[in-house]
């Protein structure tokens, strides 16, 4: 007891809860720009365009809720894992205030415009320097805790992390290389195909870096938790491990096939991505043996739920990304909505079921109390994984519907479609895609209400111990 | 040891992630954009130019609009406007590059040859209203762009870059609204590569006779060449928008086709005997000549 009083929780908290608020700005501006596509006339100029809103859905999504909640767990897990109170509480509340102004500050840059249109590194160069600085302070919190550790073994998840931690670093620093014209305008450091190749090597390792690693190494500690058993094979998790970060690297340019890009960078990214499978599978398979003889628990217990059906959504996302990258099938699909399927099937199947459950375990524990109701997760469950199915079966239908139009030809080898056709057939999909858009937005909502109940339920509690000292 | 050591872990993640990021993405800057990728006809951009980049940019277009044609068959005929793929050294001055990942609007690689028009007569009323031109489009309008371009750091933005430019070019700035400099940016895309013109096309009027004598037998092809790639300058029933209306003409039918193979850019008119063939032209001739205003 005395242990756990030393953990130093309440910026866990701090992340956890603006995490979700921006969480669910993503979400909202992902539902207002799914309606502009249907309707046009929802733009609002010059800042509330689909061109300007979008780059915020995608920061809001990814540094927002994916890295803000990243931080609250594995500030969380590496002080369980370390026995250790974090290296530095202060330095941890700082980062919480730089995190949530740095956020803030990108949604109203990118709304007047200040955009480097690098997907995934669109803010300009001052709030990069911010976005940077915040990362090294996590990163040596992290470290100098890992460092200081009172438990020898290095558990998976503490590989994983410290993966996360170099990784974004090198890929953040590289791509947002630039030459500042002033304080709200830069140029890219690299030109035309050399930029492009660099964007993706950054773009597709955003996923390996903050996208992979980091649910990974939450789901190999909450899951093992959540259920009671130890992970299946630790020898596994270190194959997995090294030839995931291996591999990853190579296979950026399978976002510019059939481009300028030269020939061979998209041979080797096409391989790469294909042996990618089995890494990712590795870690698939560990999560679905761990649960040998613990499978009734995906009935009992509401945490399984989220994250058995987390991982195979992984699997699935790592079988479909791989075919995307063969040429012959990129080719039919890429530039369609295809690809936000695919991506919303990471985010909203695997990343935020995975992190839905860890956020469960993590404040029930650390405010000592029970889940305020178990029968809202289920429902949350449900309706965040309909939700999402929703969004990703249009998405590619739309896909194949408009990528097989694009491509059709007449017996002369002219075009048999003109844009507008191809355009105009996928039009119902962005309707139904808007709604699946607010299905899940109900689930969140039942989140939401679930943990606050919770909150308050612990809140009316805590006099009642103190009494009690 | 691993497992016990972070110093030694994190260099050992540090070094295996650079493996393939120096085979990758490093070692190809000794390739990509070396002398061999230099095409001596494309040109860095103009300081209006420019300034129409930034605008794309800070409105986020390259969230609907890609700016590659692929090596593919249907990409060419599509976006390539009667030109080729998109090479290497065509963007050997783009920073960034604007390539995109999604086409929920068209590619626009080389629609500087889709709309040569100097005073950019159907881009000023697209951007104004899209829907206007194109009734099913999705795209926002950009009316607001009517406003004075801010052309304080036009010079320095050359500078850094390292463009040349004349004081020619900083004084056909002055007066100029974002809309002009939206436009000069998409007037340049894809025009330093040249267009070839299809050679049976070239020859035909000096054949000069239309071999179709009625719509009938050609009208649904007609029509659906027209809609492709008439119907946004000169409305959908040839009833006639930024363009001339098509509903018969004083012309011959050798001057249409020399018209329709040859544009006449000084009006905005594109030469299209890059993407049709004489067969296609000809009947388009027939359309406009025979087609009923309801057609």
């Amino acid at each position: 007891m005395e242990v756990k009083q030393r953990y130093v929780d309440d910026v866990v908290k701090g992340f956890i809860t603006w995490s979700i608020v921006w969480g669910t700005v993503s979400i909202l501006v992902g539902i207002y720009i799914s309606l502009q596509l249907a309707w046009p006339q929802l733009n609002i100029p010059p800042y509330l365009t689909y061109g300007r809103l979008r780059p915020i859905h995608t920061n809001a999504g990814i540094f927002g809720w994916g890295i803000g909640s990243f931080m609250a767990l594995f500030f969380y897990i590496t002080q369980r894992l370390t026995k250790n109170p974090l290296w530095s509480a202060s330095l941890a509340k700082v980062q919480l205030y730089v995190f949530n102004v740095a956020i803030a500050l990108a949604a109203v840059t990118l709304a007047i415009g200040m955009n480097r249109t690098k997907e995934y590194a669109e803010l300009e160069w001052p709030l990069a320097i911010v976005v940077a600085i915040i990362w090294v302070m996590f990163s040596v919190n992290i470290f100098m805790t890992i460092l200081k550790r009172k438990e020898e073994q290095m558990y998976i998840s503490l590989w994983y992390i410290m993966a996360a931690l170099v990784g974004v670093t090198v890929l953040y620093v590289i791509n947002n290389l630039g030459m500042p014209l002033n304080l709200f305008k830069s140029y890219s450091a690299f030109a035309g195909t050399n930029d492009a190749n660099v964007q993706w090597w950054y773009g597709h390792n955003a996923v390996a870096m903050v996208l992979t690693a980091p649910p990974l190494a939450i789901f190999y500690y909450y899951l093992p938790k959540v259920i009671g058993a130890p992970i299946y094979s630790h020898r596994m998790g270190i194959i997995a491990f090294w030839s995931l970060i291996f591999m990853y690297l190579w296979t950026g340019a399978h976002h510019l096939l059939w481009t300028p890009v030269p020939d061979w960078i998209q041979t080797l990214a096409m391989a790469f991505s294909i042996m990618l499978i089995a890494p990712s599978w590795g870690a698939v398979f560990n999560g679905y043996f761990t649960m040998n003889g613990q499978w009734q628990q995906i009935k009992d217990n509401y945490l399984v739920k989220f994250l058995i059906c987390g991982i195979t959504f992984y699997g699935l996302q790592t079988l479909q990304g791989p075919m995307q990258s063969v040429r012959s099938f990129s080719a039919f699909i890429h530039y369609t909505d295809w690809v936000p399927g695919h991506v919303h099937m990471g985010t909203l199947g695997w990343v935020s079921l995975t992190l839905f459950a860890a956020i469960y375990y993590t404040v029930t524990k650390m405010l000592d109390t029970e889940l305020y109701s178990e029968s809202l997760a289920n429902i949350h469950f449900w309706l965040v994984l309909v939700g999402q199915l929703f969004y990703s079966v249009t998405m590619w239908i739309a896909g194949v519907q408009q990528g097989s139009m694009l491509l059709a030809t007449n017996t002369d080898g002219s075009l048999h479609y003109s844009f507008m056709e191809t355009l105009v057939a996928i039009y119902p999909y962005y309707k139904m895609r808007a709604v699946s858009g607010f299905i899940y937005l109900a689930g969140l909502g039942v989140f939401i209400y679930n943990l606050y109940k919770t909150y308050e339920k612990a809140g009316a509690a805590a006099p009642v111990t103190e009494k009690a000292h | 040891m691993l497992e016990k050591n972070p110093v030694i872990f994190i260099i050992l993640a540090f070094v295996v992630i650079m493996v393939g990021t120096t085979v990758t993405m490093i070692a190809p800057f000794k390739w990509i954009n070396s002398e061999s990728d230099r095409i001596a006809e494309v040109k860095p951009y103009t300081p209006l130019q420019l300034e129409g980049r930034d605008i794309y940019m800070r409105e986020g277009c390259n969230n609907c609009h890609t700016q590659t044609v692929r090596t593919l068959a249907a990409d060419v005929e599509r976006y390539g406007n009667g030109s080729t793929y998109s090479k290497s050294g065509e963007f050997v001055y783009d920073r960034p590059f604007l390539w995109g990942s999604r086409r929920t609007g068209p590619d626009l690689a080389r629609v500087g040859i889709k709309y040569p028009d100097p005073k950019g007569a159907w881009h000023r009323k697209h951007m104004a209203n899209p829907q206007a031109v194109v009734p099913a489009s999705n795209m926002p309008a950009y009316a607001f762009l009517e406003r004075p371009l801010d052309i304080t750091y036009s010079e320095r933005k050359m500078k850094l870059l390292k463009f040349p430019y004349t004081p020619a070019d900083l004084e056909e700035l002055k007066g100029k609204s974002e809309l002009d400099a939206i436009i000069a940016y998409m007037r340049k895309l894809g025009t330093d590569i040249a267009v070839k013109p299809a050679a049976a096309a070239v020859a035909a009027p000096a054949a000069g006779k239309n071999p179709f004598t009625g719509l009938a037998p050609v009208k649904a092809e007609a029509m659906s060449v027209y809609a492709k790639d008439c119907a946004s300058c000169h409305g959908d029933k040839r009833q006639g928008s930024v363009g001339p209306a098509l509903r018969g003409s004083t012309l011959s039918d050798a001057d249409l086709f020399k018209v329709i193979a040859e544009g006449k850019t000084d009006n905005g008119m594109p030469a299209f005997s890059g993407q049709l063939d004489e067969q296609k032209i000809w009947k388009l001739v027939t359309l406009i000549r025979f087609g009923k205003d309801t057609d």
